[in-house]
């Protein structure tokens, strides 16, 4: 028998071709489904439709009145709270949620905002981003990286017809 | 030969790692006010229904444009069908309002109100998450 000492030294030719062709697919199928997703994140209303809440019984604690006016642009014109005006500046929102901080402190004990209600009664003209800042001056602050919660139930007033 | 195919399958891996298949309806066309406070529901709404709305007023829902008319007539046939379902509640779905920053307030109540005719009760108003507080900012 004989024994051939070919081959030993030689080197395989890989094939590398069909190799990056496929690569080259995979990657250019991944970059076309690639999408950026920005983070995104949600205020949570309950607000079941007006017919049906009969049943619901009376809070407590009186709804709170938060009442928003647009100038024609549809930028801010008025905020107020009950009977309480913040005005128009930058300024509105930081102090409405100073308020409603200091209303929330002097009934004191936890939990007692739990009950109150707040009613959004905008504009038909608002411009929706007020509306989402009137809730996040409402609805709680961060503090040291900690959530806290403020007023949680929040309902908006029937829209105003143009 | 070989740093480019090293490099290549960096790049892959990357694009393998990043990738998510999940289809979330977000219309890039919505610029979305932004707030500190909101924050992505701890577990996934068990049935989200997503409607969206332009800063001109055009009401974006399953992929259709639309004006609050047919939203309404949209939004009835959909709580037909779930309600066709044994398993589904209406009260189970979440409606989520995804609303561009300048759009009117008046029209985003509409699509409320087309949702609560047809009847749904729970919404997610969908905002841009952020580090800084927005209250100031104009």
């Amino acid at each position: 028998m004989k024994i051939r000492h070919t081959g030993r030294e030689d080197k395989i030719e890989l094939q590398m071709t069909p190799m990056i062709d496929i690569v080259f697919l995979l990657l250019i199928f991944f970059i076309m489904t690639f999408k950026i997703v920005l983070p995104e994140g949600d205020f949570n209303i309950r607000m079941p439709s007006p017919a049906s809440n009969v049943t619901a019984q009376p809070s407590e604690t009186p709804t709170l009145m938060l009442r928003i006016t647009a100038d024609p642009n549809g930028k801010l014109a008025g905020l107020q709270l009950d009977n309480q005006p913040f005005g128009n500046g930058p300024q509105a929102f930081v102090q409405l949620h100073a308020y409603i901080r200091s209303l929330i402190a002097d009934e004191g004990g936890p939990g007692s905002a739990d009950d109150q209600e707040i009613e959004l009664d905008c504009d038909y003209n608002l411009d929706y981003g007020y509306v989402v800042k009137a809730i996040t001056a409402i609805t709680g602050y961060v503090e040291n990286g900690q959530q806290h919660k403020l007023i949680e139930r929040i309902k908006f007033s029937p829209p105003q017809n143009q | 030969m070989t740093p480019m195919i090293d490099m290549t399958f960096q790049l892959i891996a990357f694009f393998m790692v990043l990738i998510n298949f999940s289809e979330v309806e977000q219309n890039q066309e919505i610029n979305l006010p932004s707030s500190e406070l909101a924050k992505p529901p701890d577990v996934p709404y068990e049935e989200p229904l997503t409607v969206q709305m332009l800063a001109d007023g055009t009401i974006l829902f399953a992929g259709d444009r639309m004006d609050p008319q047919g939203l309404g007539s949209a939004l009835l046939t959909e709580a037909q069908i779930i309600r066709a379902h044994a398993e589904k509640r209406l009260s189970d779905v979440t409606v989520v309002i995804r609303a561009d920053k300048e759009a009117k307030t008046g029209e985003v109540q509409k699509i409320i109100q087309k949702c609560q005719d047809a009847g749904f009760d729970t919404f997610a108003l969908r905002s841009r998450q952020s580090n800084v507080s927005t209250l100031a900012t104009p």
